[in-house]
């Protein structure tokens, strides 16, 4: 994938990232949000990662995006929308990331092993939802199995708490 | 390699020249009348509008969504499943054992929904 494909899709990211925290409406910054998901998913298939990508799109941009929206209705978040932008709490979150930044790039200029560029990985012969689902079914079969039990107990949670207590 | 996401650039093109022409027809066949005060009030016996435009949703609605994306994931873990079944099980039938195991611990939390009526809108 050329460079500009990568800042094409990581600069959609941050803008939308941006416009989910700037838009007062709280539709709009769900709908923001759709797209950043999808601009993180391009950034999966330039890396080979077809399969995390997929998912990206069906679980995160579909799934959880009709579950944030039910959200958003649910609570009827109007107030959201008369909200102004609190200017000094923003300079504070700027600076702060701005120090982040450079604490970061300090780090990498002193660092050895960060400056060198590494080789390419070697690519894949088989595609890459056989080698999940061989590792998947090999060496993380446990964990593959927590997992079902992970969804199980948030089943179980979602029931008891949207459960309507008996008077 | 990037040749080969043509399609998918044409696609994401066509949807947004469809979604373009939508508004711009509608915008220029639509007939559009002028607003003014008098229209915009309740017409004769009507009620003047109370509240919110868009009502509170029933708590019912995001327990479907929660129980709908807890299954997707499920189906997600069966993706990469099927696709090495075929070469796994000719080694060992542990494949078919876990997911076997993994869809009945699912399972449970399906019967505890049901049971619970957890599904049952009218109530």
């Amino acid at each position: 994938m050329p460079p500009f494909l990568f800042w094409l899709f990581a600069s959609l990211m941050l803008v939308f990232g941006a416009a989910v925290v700037l838009n007062r409406n709280p539709v709009a910054s769900a709908l923001s949000l759709v797209v950043s998901f999808l601009g993180l998913a391009a950034l999966f298939m330039s890396l080979d990662a077809y399969f995390v990508g997929i998912i990206q799109v069906l679980v995160y941009a579909g799934a959880v995006m009709v579950l944030f929206l039910f959200i958003i209705m649910l609570l009827n978040l109007r107030a959201e929308e008369g909200r102004r932008i609190n200017w000094l709490a923003a300079t504070g979150g700027i600076v702060v990331a701005l120090i982040l930044v450079i604490q970061i790039f300090s780090v990498i200029g002193h660092f050895q092993a960060a400056r060198q560029t590494f080789p390419s990985l070697e690519r894949s012969t088989t595609d890459d939802v056989w080698n999940i689902g061989a590792l998947l079914f090999s060496n993380y079969n446990l964990p593959f199995q927590i997992v079902g039990v992970l969804v199980l107990v948030a089943t179980i949670g979602v029931v008891l708490l949207s459960k309507r207590e008996p008077r | 390699m990037l040749r080969e996401y043509l399609p998918v650039l044409l696609q994401i093109i066509v949807a947004m020249l469809f979604a373009a022409s939508a508004l711009l027809v509608s915008v220029l066949v639509g007939a559009s009348g002028k607003r003014t005060r008098a229209k915009d009030t309740a017409y004769e016996c009507g009620m003047i509008p109370q509240g919110e435009a868009q009502p509170r949703f029933s708590v019912k609605f995001y327990l479907v969504a929660m129980l709908f994306i807890l299954f997707d994931l499920e189906i997600v873990f069966m993706y990469p499943w099927a696709v090495v079944y075929k070469d796994a099980i000719k080694q060992s039938s542990l494949i078919f054992w876990s997911m076997l195991s993994f869809i009945s611990i699912l399972m449970v939390g399906y019967i505890y929904a049901l049971k619970k009526g957890a599904l049952e809108f009218r109530k």
